[in-house]
């Protein structure tokens, strides 16, 4: 079947088999790679993207569910040379070791960040329960995430 | 430590932010499974149902039909060329693909290939294997008994199923000192099976071009080059010879030990590219990755230890039984089949210990790898850790005034263990009552005290650990027979940049930032300025890899020593354009001047420039040098852990209410990657003290086999680490530093543990197996009476 999305603000088009699943057409189709697979029952996020800006595993969609609609991958945070706050806050907060659980983090973050201006640690925690981190004991992730809510919380992006 | 450099040049002690970084914040990092070559085929493998069966056929004839499938390989097939079976690192055997016989659940039966990766899990499907099973065999236990089936039939003269027993230690006289002691405990510690679970499995593409006849690999390897020399090895007698082998591991999602082996999905991959001429790839997902690979501990721990009645620690017995599954595929140093479990006796001034370890074939996968930790250490700490705290416990002294006075003392290094370690400095003191001091250890006990009266569940658990990493010296440390140096290479070019390239692979640790700093240090060429690359045997000098904590003990010395020979050659070449003799020059770094002369001075990149350019006439032209570092000791980083938990008497569940680390492992490279590092490992160290593990029943069927069972911690399961440091630095190490990637997983599961049966010690609750479930402690508490 034909799949038609927006994907970080391209439009582009594939011939997909039903079962084909979302991270696949991401992945192998389009080939943008910063979308990683880490397991098989939807635990480990790192396959998180945006649809219609809200954060879904795309492990566990196919690809025919995103037919119509706008994805953002991390490839599409960074507009016009500028980073988004959360990414360089990773840097700057040493938020990411091996870097493979990096993206799916950073696409709940953006997506997190949104709708919750001033986060709580506890409510950063939360968001992040569903992103598997083996390197980093999720401490500088967190401080990544209040670093970006500060900015974003000061008219940053 | 105040660093020496500016933050412009960016050495030793600055927290430089990452080079890695900013690829992978933008997804632009290069992991196996985004390669993509043209004509690429992908292989999926058929799995074993059963622990233990007969392969009575294997009918491939439906999965030939699926579209898009191309071949099915059997053992039979890989027979043909003799590549059925492989060596493993402990120089055992293992299947690449059966003949006749699966050992164990999920273990490879066939492979399919296919045009994509949704034609070969079809073809997988439609694979028909009759099997006809045998008995399971998965309690190690029972394995060692007399009438136990006989696991590895293919071995001819092999009656039982001990793979072998190792003894060491002066068993005499360990046994006069517990006949003598005071007080001696016992207790049974068993170290569940668990798994590294890398956020990225396992896998590669394999690439054979015909026309050269050159294979390259990309793979999820910690050691490339070994991997090579183990791949002519096995398949030089088909052509595949060392020269014409190429392995590249690209961005690695994660390590952790688990990819040091070398599975039999690659060498199926190597084969399949090999026959087809075309690249193959293989990528495992989590499960395969959960069920087959290799698994860390499964350590039967009968644990003894002796005291006189004042506290003093005499003597240590140590009587292990190790699960290795059915082949012993453990990394360790090939000398030691335990790894360096013999470093049990800890941060402890024992005066006599005796370890003895019998590995034993199961119907389970193999393995016996590290999960972050270096060959067996935390099997270890845990052991020394936990009888450290049930003997204070049993004479009633406090556990941290127990090890105050137990601990070697800092003018006894370097220390020479009762097993034959010399440990290379510590203060251990200094660590524990620092932690002490952070968490208020004398308050806590107050509370604890407080809460007991109230009937509440409050424990406070130490761990004070010593590590030994940094494996080593060649004398006694070898994998397959190559011995265990590390490499680094500098070429400093014309216009005062450089490139480094080492023997070891990057899995997250930031290597790229760190080893440029180490440069950066000692050449005063900013890190910046700095380009590092690691992973491609064919450009990187030769070395074992990184695992064990090993890369800045071993590498980051041979940037150092490296660095240094191309000071020395900087040297005369700045005396030749400074017209001055090279023993008038003083260094600091970045620049050579002329003693009491500091206007007259040369910087690395004039001198670069005219080691290009202007090089003294006699001299080679060129900046480079390179350093196969052969240390002469391990280290030994060490630290002390206090955790505080709560647990619910109703639920059994254990809160870890505060967690203080303090470690010290030396001298330090960049602060905020050493906190980076600390992080993890804690919570890699919670993770197999709460939560982890993999258990079978007995049939052999996994359980924890998906991250359905198998618990990572989450961000919310996660408390938030409190680390501070000392710092005491290695004496023998250039740099003075000691490794730190793994500490924290080896020392925090004790802690944690200890914690625990703090809490419930009054109740007459003397240990709890890890992982510590609720629903454990809720048994342990119903049986001791308590109610909610």
């Amino acid at each position: 079947m034909r799949v038609q999305v927006v994907i970080n603000g391209e439009k582009r088009e594939a011939d997909a088999e039903p079962r084909l699943l979302l991270v696949h057409l991401i992945r192998d189709v389009f080939r943008l790679t910063g979308t990683h697979i880490g397991c098989d029952t939807t635990h480990c996020g790192a396959c998180t993207v945006l649809l219609d800006g809200r954060a879904v595993k795309s492990c566990t969609m196919f690809a025919a569910q995103a037919n119509g609609r706008a994805i953002t991958t991390v490839e599409g945070l960074e507009r016009d040379g500028a980073l988004h706050p959360l990414q360089q806050a990773f840097m700057e907060e040493h938020g990411l070791q091996c870097g493979f659980c990096t993206p799916g983090m950073l696409m709940t973050g953006v997506a997190f960040l949104e709708k919750h201006r001033r986060p709580s640690e506890e409510d950063i925690r939360w968001a992040i329960s569903g992103n598997l981190c083996r390197c980093t004991g999720y401490v500088n992730i967190v401080k990544a995430f209040q670093q970006a809510a500060a900015t974003l919380a000061g008219g940053g992006a | 430590m105040t660093p020496r450099t500016s933050p412009e040049v960016g050495g030793m002690g600055h927290s430089v932010k990452r080079k890695e970084d900013p690829r992978f914040i933008r997804g632009q990092g290069t992991y196996v499974d985004d390669i993509e070559l043209p004509g690429m085929l992908y292989l999926d493998i058929v799995r074993s149902p059963f622990a233990h069966a007969k392969i009575v056929k294997i009918d491939t004839a439906r999965a030939l039909a699926t579209p898009g499938v191309l071949a099915v390989i059997t053992g039979k097939d890989l027979e043909k060329y003799n590549l059925h079976w492989m060596p493993t690192l402990m120089s055992d055997t293992q299947m690449v693909l059966p003949v006749d016989r699966v050992m164990y659940q999920a273990q490879e039966v066939a492979a399919v290939l296919a045009t994509s990766r949704y034609a070969a899990a079809d073809g997988v499907e439609a694979v028909e294997v009759d099997y006809d099973p045998l008995p399971v065999v998965v309690d190690p236990h029972k394995a060692l008994e007399k009438g136990a089936p006989v696991l590895r039939t293919d071995k001819k003269d092999r009656k039982d199923n001990r793979i072998w027993h190792w003894e060491w230690g002066d068993k005499a006289a360990t046994d006069r000192l517990f006949s003598e002691a005071d007080v001696t405990v016992q207790e049974k510690l068993y170290i569940p099976r668990i798994h590294v679970a890398s956020i990225e499995t396992c896998g590669c593409v394999a690439q054979f071009d015909k026309v050269t006849g050159k294979l390259t690999v990309w793979m999820t390897t910690q050691a490339p080059h070994a991997i090579r020399t183990v791949f002519a090895l096995v398949a030089g007698h088909v052509g595949l010879e060392e020269h014409k082998i190429r392995i590249i591991s690209p961005d690695i999602g994660g390590g952790f030990g688990g990819k040091v082996p070398v599975y039999p999905g690659y060498v199926i991959a190597v084969a399949a590219s090999v026959l087809t001429g075309k690249p193959v790839k293989w990528i495992e997902d989590r499960m395969e990755n959960l069920q087959a690979d290799s698994f860390a501990r499964d350590y039967h721990i009968t644990a003894q230890v002796a005291a006189k009645k004042d506290g003093t620690l005499t003597a240590l017995r140590f009587d292990t039984v190790a699960d290795h599954g059915y082949t012993d595929a453990a990394a360790n140093p090939s000398k030691f089949p335990a790894g360096l479990f013999h470093v049990c006796t800890g941060s402890y001034d024992f005066k006599s210990a005796h370890v003895a370890v019998d590995g034993v074939y199961t119907n389970k996968p193999p393995g016996g790898i590290a999960y972050r930790c270096s060959f067996r250490v935390t099997e270890a700490v845990y052991a020394i850790e936990r009888m450290a705290d049930i003997m204070a416990h049993q004479l009633g002294m406090d556990p941290a005034e127990f090890r105050l006075k137990n601990f070697i003392k800092p003018e006894q290094f370097p220390y020479k263990s009762a097993l034959g370690w010399e440990y290379d400095s510590g203060d251990y003191g200094r660590a524990l009552r620092l932690a002490m001091e952070r968490v208020g250890y004398a308050e806590l006990r107050r509370e604890q005290a407080e809460k007991r009266k109230r009937g509440e569940l409050m424990g406070i658990g130490i761990s004070s650990f010593t590590e030994i990493v940094g494996a080593g010296p060649s004398k006694h440390f070898d994998i397959l027979g190559l011995k265990m140096f590390d490499s680094c290479e500098i070429r400093v070019h014309p216009t005062g940049k450089a490139i480094a390239r080492f023997g070891t692979k990057s899995q997250g640790q930031g290597h790229e930032t760190t080893y440029a700093q180490i440069l950066a240090e000692e050449l005063g060429i900013p890190a910046k300025d700095i380009q590092v690359e690691e992973g491609d045997t064919d450009t990187a000098p030769y070395g074992l890899g990184t695992y064990a904590s090993r890369s800045t003990p071993v590498a980051g010395a041979a940037a150092a020593m490296a660095s240094r020979k191309i000071r020395d050659k900087a040297r005369l070449i700045a005396a030749h354009l400074l017209e001055a003799a090279p023993e008038d020059l003083v260094w600091e770094p970045g620049k050579f001047s002329v003693k009491g002369a500091p206007g007259k001075a040369k910087t690395i990149q004039e001198i670069a420039f005219a080691a290009y350019t202007n090089h003294p006439q006699g001299m080679e032209a060129g900046l480079e040098a390179v350093s196969y570092y052969d240390p002469p000791n391990l280290t030994y980083p060490f630290g002390s852990y206090i955790c505080v938990v709560d647990i619910d008497k109703g639920t059994g569940e254990v809160k870890v209410r505060r967690f203080v680390a303090v470690d010290d492992c030396g001298n330090i490279i960049n602060p905020m990657i050493v906190a980076g590092q600390i992080h993890g490992g804690l919570t890699m160290g919670l993770a197999p003290a709460l939560f982890e593990e993999i258990s079978y029943d007995e049939q052999g069927n996994v359980h924890g086999g998906s991250f359905m069972d198998y618990l990572v911690p989450t961000a919310m399961e996660t408390p938030k680490w409190e680390c501070d440091a000392t710092v005491t630095p290695s004496p023998h190490h250039p740099l003075g530093a000691k490794g730190v990637g793994e500490s924290a997983t080896v020392g925090a599961p004790a802690a944690i543990a200890n914690a625990v049966v703090d809490a419930l010690w009054h109740l007459g609750v003397r240990h709890i197996d890890i992982p510590i479930t609720p629903a454990k402690v809720w048994r342990v508490l119903r049986e001791k009476g308590v109610t909610e």
